[in-house]
């Protein structure tokens, strides 16, 4: 019986309803009623593009990111996601050539505005990155406190900071015995949980994970689900992800981006269940039942 | 588990020799660029050979003090016999001397350049000076001597009377009497700008070579661009950088040119860097050669050998470090 339910909760697209996601994300959305006191900052997104050169990757994109809760951002590869969520915390702009327009606001203040310290936005929205990407010359400890270093921060305590940075990214028992040794030792699961601890060590209000599982086993990405609620009691979480059964897990909305060959666009937003269980548009529908993407 | 079967294990067969048989135009390429390549080994060890078998005379004359000497002079003795004494010591120390303080000036400048270049100089700007980096090093060494000797060395006079004043207690900026005028100090500035192109050049391509994903994570976090630099780039790039700086000492250790254009050569042992007389083993070359004797001649190749080594090995551990660095993309 165990077998069967595992299965239906597989990461296998093709047999996916969506009335199995969308129980799924009812169970979700349940169980963070239940639990959680909004926290976090908002994020608003309005009206925002992005180019590569001459190549306008992003059209008008509004969506609002409320206090505690985690978004999903689903779609097609190449519909603009990653772009999306790069401008979110002015990691857009180190590309070369890349431009934006339209407006990012943290708790109503413009991030683009000028006058504003880009470092102290990128400490209030932390960033897990596709690859897990610790410091090589670095031990499992200095990984988690880099922030502090990096970005020049006092902190009173750093042995406690690290043990509940840890301990929130769910890593403490596992490394706790092992700070001191080079973080190129763990698996890529824990790598990629290291570096949730070393985002959250800097106390952001706002989390941002792009495809944080897609190079991961499945019991390690259940392990960053896991840690995924945990989190958004206390944060706000934008989440990419090319799993929808991922999708309907861990998120409160999803929101649906579609390129049809010209610049990405936000097709739809709403919360989860009613995303995966009556979705507005049709190409939505279309693709949360694997019809296409 | 199956139960296992307890059989007798077979030898493996022997390994099959896998071979192509490559076109015939890949053959002939093949072989031009290997001949190519071979020849510049050979001309080396051409060098080197002729070297050590014009130089074998002196080294056996002199033996062991011919290192360890300061003095290059010929005397006639009582019954009117050529007595010659040759010892590249004082050079020897001239030319460490003068490289140390080549690489102390050159690489932190080369380094800052080349992050510069790679993080901070926008692309337009990037191109130009890559351009002037580019020309500086291929501009003739007596350039960089007249212009020392013309323009760096009363700036210098002045730099090296300051240092002398207040570290003058720190043994090696001690002088006898002041004259801080074409000393090794000098001539060690004006080196330290000749091997700022080789070293900003291998600072910049390893430097270009930082993992973006970690740098991505350090801008992540709030890392201002120095603070990134100091925790990514720097510990990626620190053993490419010494290898670029072994290149840059390489280069120093033969210079010749500029070096005999700005220094005092005198035959005599000179700790001070900031005194002003010193010499190194190239500019000695040239210095001797045009009224050189038979028999000096030799002894300027035997010298010659020994800086070859040193150039060799220098440039060799350089080259080394920088390729293990660049393929393990560390
Ligand atoms: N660094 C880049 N330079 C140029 N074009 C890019 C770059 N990154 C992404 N793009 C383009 O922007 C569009 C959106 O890409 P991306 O945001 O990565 O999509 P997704 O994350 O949804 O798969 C694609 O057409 C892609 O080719
Ligand atoms: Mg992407």
């Amino acid at each position: 019986m165990n077998d069967e339910n595992t299965n239906s909760q597989g990461d296998d697209m093709s047999t996916s309803t969506p009335s199995v996601l969308s129980s799924v994300a009812q169970n979700r959305a349940a169980h963070h009623e239940a639990n959680s006191a909004p926290m976090g900052s908002g994020l608003e997104a309005r009206g925002v593009h992005a180019w590569f050169g001459k190549h306008h990757a992003l059209e008008n994109v509004s969506l609002d990111f409320n206090p505690g809760t985690v978004t999903a951002l689903i779609g097609p590869s190449g519909c603009g996601k990653s772009t999306f969520i790069r401008t979110l915390n002015r990691m857009h702009e180190f590309i070369p050539s890349a431009a934006m327009a339209g407006e990012v606001l943290l708790d109503g203040k413009d991030i683009y505005s000028s006058g504003i310290d880009v470092t102290q936005i990128r400490l209030k929205i932390g960033m897990v990155f596709q690859k897990p990407n610790p410091f090589p010359s670095m031990t499992i400890g200095q990984n988690v406190l880099a922030g502090l270093k990096l970005a020049q921060l006092k902190h009173d305590n750093k042995e406690e900071l690290l043990e509940q940075s840890l301990t929130r990214a769910g890593l403490w028992n596992e490394v706790k015995d092992r700070l001191g040794v080079s973080a190129g030792g763990l698996s890529g699961g824990q790598q990629q949980r290291l570096c949730i601890a070393r985002s959250l060590a800097v106390n952001p209000k706002v989390l941002l994970m792009d495809e944080p599982c897609s190079a991961l086993d499945p019991g390690s990405t259940l392990r960053i689900e896991d840690t995924i609620s945990e989190l958004s009691k206390t944060m706000t979480i934008v989440i990419v992800t090319h799993n929808m059964q991922q999708a309907a897990r861990v998120s409160d909305y999803t929101a649906f981006f579609l390129s049809d060959g010209g610049p990405g666009q936000m097709i739809e937003v709403g919360p989860t269940s009613e995303m995966f269980s009556r979705p507005r548009d049709q190409r939505t529908e279309n693709y949360v039942s694997g019809r296409f993407g | 588990m199956s139960s296992a079967q307890v059989t007798e294990r077979q030898a493996p067969p022997a390994k099959r020799e896998i071979t192509t048989l490559p076109r015939f135009s890949d053959r002939v390429f093949r072989g031009v660029v290997s001949l190519m390549s071979m020849s510049s080994l050979v001309i080396l060890s051409l060098i080197g050979i002729f070297l050590a078998y014009r130089g074998f005379e002196t080294f056996r004359s002199q033996g062991i003090h011919f290192l360890t000497s300061p003095d290059w002079l010929s005397e006639t003795d009582a019954s009117g016999k050529v007595i010659y004494k040759f010892g590249m010591s004082a050079m020897l120390i001239g030319t460490l001397l003068i490289s140390i303080v080549a690489v102390i000036v050159g690489v932190p400048l080369s380094v800052l350049a080349a992050l510069f270049l790679t993080f901070y100089a926008p692309n337009s700007l990037k191109k130009f000076f890559v351009t002037i980096v580019d020309v500086m090093a291929a501009f003739p060494s007596i350039l960089y001597g007249l212009w020392g000797f013309f323009v760096l060395s009363p700036m210098a006079e002045y730099w090296a009377k300051l240092i002398n004043k207040y570290f003058g207690w720190f043994p090696a900026f001690h002088v006898d009497d002041p004259s801080f005028n074409s000393s090794p100090f000098i001539a060690g500035l004006v080196l330290s700008i000749m091997i700022i192109p080789i070293v900003t050049s291998v600072s910049r391509e390893i430097f270009s070579q930082t993992p973006l994903d970690r740098i991505q994570a350090a801008y992540a976090l709030g890392a201002t661009r120095w603070a990134m630099i100091r925790t990514v780039a720097l510990p990626f790039g620190a053993s490419g950088i010494v290898g670029g700086a072994m290149l840059g000492l390489g280069r120093a250790l033969g210079e010749t040119v500029a070096v005999y254009s700005v220094l005092n050569i005198v035959y005599k042992i000179n700790w001070h860097v900031l005194y002003g007389f010193g010499g190194n083993v190239a500019s000695m070359i040239v210095s001797k050669w045009g009224e050189a004797s038979f028999t000096e001649a030799k002894a300027l190749l035997a010298a010659g050998l020994v800086l070859f080594i040193m150039t060799l090995l220098v440039n060799m551990g350089a080259n080394s470090i920088v390729t293990r660095t660049i393929k393990s993309g560390r």
